[in-house]
């Protein structure tokens, strides 16, 4: 069964490769290039100049129509296939689910060896326990409704099952993570779902934004799996295993040892875990290396629902979940992990405030509600990161999805300023993003409220500056996260509309495909904290459902201690979550004017949230342009004056000078080598010989 | 064995040179022929060589097929045999070759008779060196290779062909008359040549130092290592593709090759002592020659950079003297030959349609060769290292045995990862991505059938060392594990003996 639920994806992904490839070979049936000789080739072009400017011109007007070139044959049978196995994979996963959570069935399934040199032993192998089912449900169901609801959204795309393709790419290296057995096969999976996100952010690849916002999430990536790889060495080296059941097993022993670097001893532990929580940050988005998240919104929307808010970026929560073992023995990395969960809270939430795109307002509320599982993971509150992971992912996506269906009902127009009375013409979508607002800003017995509200709490409860720093944050960041969320429905839906008449007037719902996908997803913001907040929150229920897919310290009693924190703690996210809607209601809907007011008497601090705290830049000043400048410097002035100047180059020179002399250029050089070499060997052979007469 | 297969291997492509010399003319008949019987000899011989994979039993370290008999004046004997370290780059060779060949059949078509003999020499060549026993004849076999590859470079070559021959002339001149020196020097005091014997040797540690010197002036000028690296861009440059494909595939293995056959195990103790130079140069190579790679505006220039970067991943791992890392190190080098050498071919494509290599002439070029822009992503995400590819295993073990002996070289080597991934990525953007605006891009053609002959088993081959690195990593791990156990014992014994004379060990 499980090896059903990871590779049916896979098996989707090769099928809709396939027919993306030979539709391709279709279109454009190859060739040999026009007469081989490079003179030739030469001539053909200033001969025929005049008619290979009139082919271009033919050809760029063909270009333009583009986007109603028909589709590729087999298109259908694409995303059938693909969804199908999809539905059928998360059906399987509900199954796990409640066979491995609530009937305690853990196992492992092994499948080959994958690298095996000296000490080195790397399985490919499932690890089903509950941590993993928890995500097998998450993915998979997301997964499914996704790809249901692309068959909707793209069905205008002629290149839809290259899409379907990428979407089951990554939900199968989403699901090789989640179900690593070890480090180099998660970050198989890590680098997998980086490659997916890569290809569907590029997916529109016409779009320079979207190249670019491609190859910046990529690298990025990177630089947190410098980390992460980093992070995996290190534990080899002081394991000497990279398996997780050997490894959390030697865990203990590895308190107080040291990894040398740079010169100094770091304290192991701390240094690992630190380093591994790099590759978090990064596949996360979280403060400093958040910059990427934004810029992926640049890919389809469907694309942003399951990886930019659902699935991938979770990756970095369920790592330090999974890594517990080490993280609860390194509680300098904790409070680490807690201090940047907790800005990146706030600051997301701040820059959230004032984004006009529909979509990069869903986007930074995705990296500030990651900040709060952090905050939680930070804490030693794994269950709980894992719960608001897990209804995130139901919201969140409805929220992407549903703001979808606002961009399509608006011919693909995304800037809020020219919206605005859509709810009398997108009911529908209106009810459900109402729902996932409800659930994001934690409205009474929504998920939300369950959720993050929990992790507040053990914020409140935990002991410590940088957990009462995380308090304070995260509850001031709730009342920010509740303020842009209403502000985009008021902006989207409610008073008069700012759009053009003729897009306002051809708004239309979106079409039944598209709208069960929300309906689930609706269903699933409002029940899924209710159901299940005793196996995610309560210390007995996550004593029986996780067991030992989690740990937790002997000294850790998180969980009990919240029980017995102050009523006000309780209360005071909710009291935050109504402010804000107060205020996005008085701002949006009671005095429109004022915003605008505000903004041009804070013009510096608008600005400053605007342009994203000026994060772009910044890198673009201290990273980009030096690599850049230190690349061309290297080329040109190391290699080019310095090893070539003083090396060959000066020293061709000097023998030019004397070899021209001798033989003619061209073959002189050939015949001096191979007269040198022959030299040799019969200098060789004759010292041979002479010994041999010698002895 | 009963017959001599290897010699076969060696010399079954100069079979194929004298029926090419039997052909006269140079009609568009006889060049044809000349193409067809280069690629039925490097095919058969690629045949035949699996003979070497079926028949080589991977439990044993020792040398096997070996075949033994007098030559020169009976000291310097004929003497060949493969272990599971010379075997991958054998197989390498002679899979590479018919590629190669095929590659050539429509962008070469003056001189092709010649064309053909000097890569069937080349292939002799590069077999004879990965399979001789015998330090002479390997010298002979290691030198001899370039002879070919000179006149690949400066009769097919480009526009500054001869500027680029040159510079590859005083490079390896240098380094090869030291590397005769040290063989002399070897000679002189084991009084012998056979290679076997030199292993179990033990020079004494004095000149260690010197005959370490004097081989890496050799292979780091052909690996290449920074700083003498500088020959490679250029003559990949001005090589014909094919040319670049060899070169980068299995020319350049070389160096790294005779690290592990000769250097370490030969010199333990120069091999330790020298580790942290070579550290420290694969280190700046890794992280400068991928800051040059990024600033590139020529595609063959590009990739020759980021070869040398690759390359200094093989001596990092080999210097670390550790199972993972050799075994990474020849990984690396097998994996590098098919991902480069497929790179090398993804710009000879563009090149036969369009005559340049100019990044800037490209652009959009999915549009109209959707095929080709996906065996180029295949090949762009190994040589990123992405796992899954073949480019990740050895690049992985290499930073994961490094790790273990020097944290600090394994945190700036890992910065490699990151500048991989920009330089490839923002080369796959600038060429293949966007909107395809250049007029004279508008009529090209995707891969014609013979291009996807070409590139079919690379990508398989690529995806499935990725996931199935075993073939590669069983064969070697016997002849690793023993050559490294002798190398730490034979550290071991030199620290007793100076500890018992009372020195600084």
């Amino acid at each position: 069964m499980y090896q059903a639920i990871v590779f049916l994806p896979l098996i989707g992904c090769l099928i809709a490769a396939a027919i993306s490839l030979v539709g391709a070979r279709q279109r454009h049936p190859g060739g040999e290039p026009p007469a081989g000789a490079e003179d030739q080739a030469l001539d053909h072009g200033s001969h025929h100049a005049p008619a290979v400017a009139g082919g271009a011109v033919i050809h760029a007007s063909h270009h333009e129509t583009e986007s109603h070139e028909a589709a590729a044959a087999g298109s259908r049978a694409a995303e059938l296939i693909t969804t199908g196995l999809l539905i059928v994979s998360a059906l399987l996963s509900w199954g796990a689910f409640v066979y491995v959570g609530y009937y305690s069935h853990d196992t492992r399934v092994p499948l080959y060896t994958w690298i095996m040199a000296g000490d080195l032993k790397v399985d490919w192998a499932l690890r089903i326990d509950t941590l993993t089912v928890v995500m097998l449900v998450v993915v998979n169901t997301v997964s499914a409704l996704v790809h249901l609801y692309s068959i909707g959204y793209m069905h205008e795309d002629p290149y839809r099952p290259r899409f379907f393709a990428y979407l089951s790419l990554f939900t199968f290296a989403m699901l090789m993570l989640v179900t690593a057995d070890n480090f180099v096969q998660m970050f198989f999976g890590w680098e997998g779902v980086g490659l997916a996100s890569y290809l569907l952010i590029g997916f529109w690849y016409l779009k320079p934004e979207a190249n670019a916002a491609a190859i910046k999430a990529f690298i990025v990536n990177r630089v947190g799996d410098f980390g992460f790889a980093l992070g995996i060495f290190a534990v080899f080296a002081l394991t000497g295993a990279v398996g997780f059941e050997t490894v959390f097993a030697s865990a203990k022993s590895l308190v107080g040892q040291t990894i040398r670097i740079l010169g100094h001893d770091y304290d192991a532990l701390t240094l690992t875990c630190l380093l591994l929580f790099m590759g978090a940050m990064g596949k996360s988005a979280q403060f400093l290396l958040h910059t990427w998240l934004p810029d992926a919104m640049e890919g389809p929307t469907p694309v942003s629902a399951l990886i930019h808010a659902a699935t991938m970026v979770t990756a970095g929560v369920f790592m330090v979940a999974r890594l517990s073992p080490l993280f609860e023995l390194a509680p300098t990395a904790l409070l680490f992990v807690t201090f940047i969960g907790a800005t990146t809270a706030f600051f997301a939430a701040t820059i959230g405030l004032v984004q006009n795109d529909i979509k990069r307002v869903v986007a930074y509320s995705t990296c500030s509600q990651l900040g709060y599982m952090f905050v939680a993971m930070g804490v030693g509150a794994y269950s709980i990161g894992m719960f608001h992971l897990f209804t995130h992912a139901a919201f969140k996506a409805l929220l992407f999805l549903g703001s979808g269906s606002v961009i399509q009902a608006m011919h693909h127009e995304q800037d809020m300023r020219k919206m605005g009375g859509l709810k009398s013409k997108i009911p529908f979508t209106y009810a459900m993003m109402v729902i996932g607002t409800l659930a994001l800003t934690g409205f009474p017995f929504t998920a939300g409220y369950f959720s993050k509200d929990a992790i507040i709490e053990a914020a409140g409860s935990a002991q410590g500056n940088i957990a009462e720093y995380a308090f304070w944050l995260t509850v001031i960041a709730a009342g920010l996260t509740s303020f842009y969320s209403w502000r985009l429905i008021f902006l989207t839906f409610h008073g008069k509309t700012r759009a053009d008449h003729h897009t306002y007037e051809h708004a239309h719902e979106s079409p039944l495909v598209m709208l069960v996908p929300l309906a689930v997803l609706a269903l699933g913001a409002l029940v899924l904290g209710f159901v299940f907040r005793d196996v995610f929150t309560h210390d007995n229920g996550v004593e029986a459902f996780f067991r030992d897919s989690l740990f937790s310290a002997s000294n850790n009693k998180l969980l009990e201690v919240m029980h017995h924190s102050p009523l006000w703690v309780g209360w005071i996210p909710t009291a935050m979550m109504a402010a804000g809607f107060l205020v996005a209601y008085w701002f949006y809907i009671l005095n429109p004017a004022l915003p605008v007011a505000l903004a041009r008497q804070n013009e510096l601090l608008y600005l400053f949230l605007l342009n994203k705290w000026y994060f772009d830049e910044l890198y673009d000043f201290i990273l980009v342009r030096p690599a850049k400048w230190l690349g061309r410097f290297l080329w040109k002035q190391g290699d080019g004056w310095a090893i070539d100047g003083f090396g060959p180059d000066g020293v061709s020179a000097r023998v030019i000078d004397v070899t021209q002399r001798v033989v003619r250029l061209q073959t002189g050089y050939l015949y001096h080598y191979a007269f040198v070499m022959m030299i040799g060997v019969a200098a060789l052979i004759t010292w041979f010989l002479m010994q041999g007469i010698a002895g | 064995m009963t017959w001599p297969i290897l010699s076969i291997v060696i010399f079954l492509p100069l079979v194929g040179v004298a029926f090419i010399l039997t052909l006269r003319g140079d009609d568009e008949a006889i060049r044809n022929n000349a193409r067809w019987a280069a690629l039925w000899t490097t095919l058969l011989t690629f045949f035949i060589s699996i003979f070497l994979i079926t028949g080589f039993d991977r439990g044993i370290p020792d040398f096997q097929f070996v075949e033994n008999h007098y030559w020169l004046g009976g000291t310097i004997r004929y003497h060949l045999g493969v272990d599971g370290i010379s075997l991958p780059f054998v197989i390498l060779t002679t899979a590479l070759m018919p590629i190669a060949i095929l590659t050539s059949f429509l962008s070469v078509s003056h001189r092709v008779k010649e064309y053909m003999i000097a890569f069937l020499v080349l292939e002799t060549l590069m077999i004879g060196t990965f399979a001789a026993l015998d330090i002479v004849l390997f010298y002979v076999f290691f030198e001899g290779g370039l002879i070919p590859m000179f006149l690949i470079i400066g009769i097919w070559g480009g526009k500054r062909r001869v500027y680029a021959s040159f510079k590859f002339f005083l490079y390896t001149l240098l380094g090869s008359v030291l590397m005769l020196l040290a063989i002399l020097a070897m000679y002189l005091h084991a009084g012998t040549t056979d290679i076997t014997v030199l292993l179990t040797l033990g020079f004494p540690r004095g000149w260690q130092p010197w005959l370490f010197l004097a081989f890496l002036a050799s292979f780091a000028v052909k690996l290449p290592m920074w700083p003498v690296h500088t020959w490679l861009p250029d003559a990949h440059v001005e090589a014909p593709t094919a040319g670049s494909v060899i070169l980068a595939a299995i020319l350049l293995k070389m160096g790294g090759y005779g690290f592990i056959r000769f250097s370490l195990p030969m010199f333990p103790a120069a091999s330790e002592m020298f580790a942290p130079m070579m550290f420290a140069l694969s280190v700046v190579a890794i992280v400068y020659t991928s800051l040059v790679a990024l600033m590139q505006e020529d595609i063959k220039k590009l990739i020759a950079y980021s070869s040398v970067a690759h390359m200094g991943f093989v001596t990092m791992g080999i210097f670390t003297l550790t199972r993972e890392g050799l075994q990474g190190g020849i990984f690396q080098m097998f994996s590098h030959g098919i991902v480069s050498g497929a790179l090398f071919l993804c710009v000879g494509v563009v090149y036969d349609r369009v005559h340049t290599r100019e990044i800037d002439a490209y652009g959009g070029l999915v549009n109209r060769m959707p095929l080709y822009a996906a065996a180029f992503m295949v090949f762009t995400l190994a040589n990123v290292g992405l796992p899954g590819t073949s480019g990740f295993v050895g690049e992985f073990l290499t930073l994961l045995a490094v790790f273990k002996v020097n944290a600090t070289v394994a945190l700036f080597a890992t910065l490699g990862v990151i500048l991989s991934a920009a330089y490839a990525l923002w080369l796959y953007r600038r060429v293949i991505l966007g909107k395809l605006e250049k007029k004279n891009l508008m009529d090209i053609l995707d891969l014609t059938p013979r291009e996807m002959i070409i590139f079919a088993p690379l990508v398989v081959l690529t995806i499935l060392f990725g996931i199935w690195p075993a073939p590669i990593l069983d064969t070697s791990a016997a002849s690793v594990a023993s050559l490294v156990d002798r190398a730490h014992a034979a550290l071991a014994a030199g620290q007793k003996a100076a500890f018992l004379m009372g020195g600084n060990p």
